[in-house]
């Protein structure tokens, strides 16, 4: 099992979730969470006007996904989100990132259900 | 004899004048907490700049074009009022006991108010520049005329008997028929082209506006019983005043009692639509009617103006805020209405005059036709200078931040 969180641009998020449902939605709707956040990495922050004056805003509104997958659906997973958060053929600075982590432990709250089953 | 200036008179219009400007800023809030969060600011930038465009404009040349000496009914005219500079201060209006310049700036707030609310069709996808140019020559060469031919004492349709009282043809129906054909032009919001439904970023600035909107209405309405000479125009007032409050309640109540039945549950935003609604198809009608028709006018308009907001998710235009479904179709209505319920200063068909209702479809008809093709010649013509829509990529990522460098919202960084 591994856990996949993404750092996408907002306006990316559809097109990923659309991605994603392509392949992890097996008749039975399929998992994600999703998180506005802020941060920065090589992409600066957007140029502001307040009260004449040019403001950098430092950090960037990012949206974070996270999906729970089994090993076969990895790659799978990677690729959907690539292909959803991309711009354009060659991406754009500031296109985000992909982590993926090894998931100990996975249990469905209302049956206890663990492991591969639960996810 | 001159009339001496009514202190009582000019007191209320000083305050209705004020309370119509505070519409202008209710509109923007109603409107603003209805659009994505990334476009709240340019959705309200665009009632809050027909404040400084038409305000201006209105003082410039406006006001002459409007209420001028008349050419034939068809256009004021009058050199010296060209930046009001041969109004003097002292110069009462006409037959009213008040100020020629108190006269001015109430008329010039129904001016500012009109183009504003077309805005609610355009909104998140119009570019910023080519808005402002259209409703510069918009108010010149629709609102004006058309404010002219209806209100003025020499307009040809005021000589022909048609009423309206504070502006259902010339503010609701002529703003709403320009905000379906631009919604037209424009093509509906690329979210809405994909079938996603555009939920509001807050709808408690919604209520807010509806709210002020409200409260602004009673100086819309009962302000313009200025119209009627004094001393009557007192007691049109009060009767204004009343059936505009009857209209909304009645609109409101109505709205509740409808979406209970067809869904089950009464939202927040179908009470302030059933406001508005009643307070628009009463505009026309505010000192014709007695108390008791305001209250059937309202009903009705609530499930009239309810039918065309639903109409327009099968049709497929989108009139993003419903500025057509409720302005156009609420005003189209009470327009009408007037004719029948109207006891003063005519009987409507009600009571036998069927000429009545005739006259107000001509005034219905007209203004839908002449705001319907200025608008469109408008339009075209901008469209080919500057176009009217923004880039794909601008309304993806939203206009707050790109046209006007700002977003309305900062709460995690602040």
């Amino acid at each position: 099992m591994k856990m996949i969180t993404a750092i996408i641009r907002p306006e990316r998020l559809e097109a990923v979730e659309e991605a994603l449902r392509e392949i992890l939605d097996e008749g039975d709707n399929f998992r994600l969470t999703v998180d506005t956040v802020e941060g920065h990495g090589r992409q600066e922050g957007e140029v502001e006007l307040f009260r004449g004056k040019l403001v950098r805003v430092r950090r960037v509104q990012k949206s974070r996904i996270s999906v729970a997958v089994n090993d076969a659906y990895v790659e799978k997973s990677i690729a959907a989100i690539i292909k959803g958060a991309r711009s354009g053929e060659a991406g754009m600075v500031g296109d985000g990132k992909i982590f993926v982590t090894a998931l100990e432990e996975c249990v469905r709250i209302r049956t206890g259900e663990r492991g591969g089953q639960a996810i | 004899m001159e009339p001496a200036i009514d202190p009582g008179s000019t007191a209320w219009m000083l305050a209705s004048s004020a309370m119509v400007l505070l519409m202008v800023p209710g509109l923007a809030l109603f409107y603003g907490g209805m659009v994505h969060r990334k476009n709240v600011l340019t959705t309200m930038m665009m009632s809050f700049v027909a404040m400084a465009v038409i305000g201006v404009q209105w003082v410039g040349f406006g006001y002459m074009l409007a209420f001028g000496t008349s050419i034939g009914g068809w256009l004021g005219w009058d050199p010296s009022l060209l930046g009001l500079s041969g109004i003097p201060h002292t110069r009462l209006y006409g037959d009213k006991a008040i100020p020629e310049l108190v006269f001015v700036m109430f008329q010039g707030k129904f001016a500012i108010i009109t183009p504003a609310l077309i805005s609610g069709a355009v909104a998140e996808r119009m570019r910023f520049r080519s808005y402002v140019a259209f409703i510069l020559i918009w108010s010149t060469v629709v609102y004006c005329p058309l404010a002219h031919w209806v209100w003025a004492s020499d307009g040809w349709l005021f000589k022909l008997g048609v009423l309206d009282f504070a502006g259902g043809t010339v503010v609701h129906i002529a703003a709403g028929v320009s905000a379906l054909v631009l919604a037209l032009m424009l093509g509906p919001r690329r979210d809405v082209a994909r079938g996603r439904t555009v939920l509001p970023n807050n709808l408690v600035l919604t209520l807010t506006g509806a709210g002020l909107l409200w409260f602004g209405w009673f100086g819309f309405n009962a302000g313009s019983a200025v119209a009627a000479e004094h001393p009557v125009a007192g007691a049109v007032a009060g009767l204004a005043f009343t059936t505009t409050q009857s209209a909304a309640a009645a609109a409101g109540l109505m709205w509740m009692v409808i979406e209970r039945w067809r869904h089950g549950k009464v939202t927040s935003l179908g009470l302030a639509s059933g406001l508005i609604a009643g307070l628009v198809a009463v505009t026309p009608a505010a000192g014709h009617i007695r108390p008791a028709s305001a209250l059937l006018l309202g009903a009705m308009a609530a499930a009239v103006c309810y039918a065309a907001v639903q109409l327009k998710a099968k049709l497929g235009y989108d009139d993003s805020l419903d500025a057509w479904g409720v302005h156009g179709v609420g005003g189209i209505f009470g327009a009408l209405m007037t004719g029948v319920l109207c006891f003063t200063p005519v009987a409507g068909a009600l009571a036998g005059n069927f000429g009545q209702l005739g006259l107000q479809a001509v005034g219905v008809a007209v203004a839908i036709v002449f705001s319907g093709l200025g608008t469109f010649v408008i339009a075209t013509a901008l469209k080919a200078v500057w176009g009217l829509r923004v880039e794909e990529d601008v309304e993806r990522d939203g206009l707050d931040v790109i046209i006007h460098g700002e977003r309305g919202y900062h709460f995690d960084q602040t």
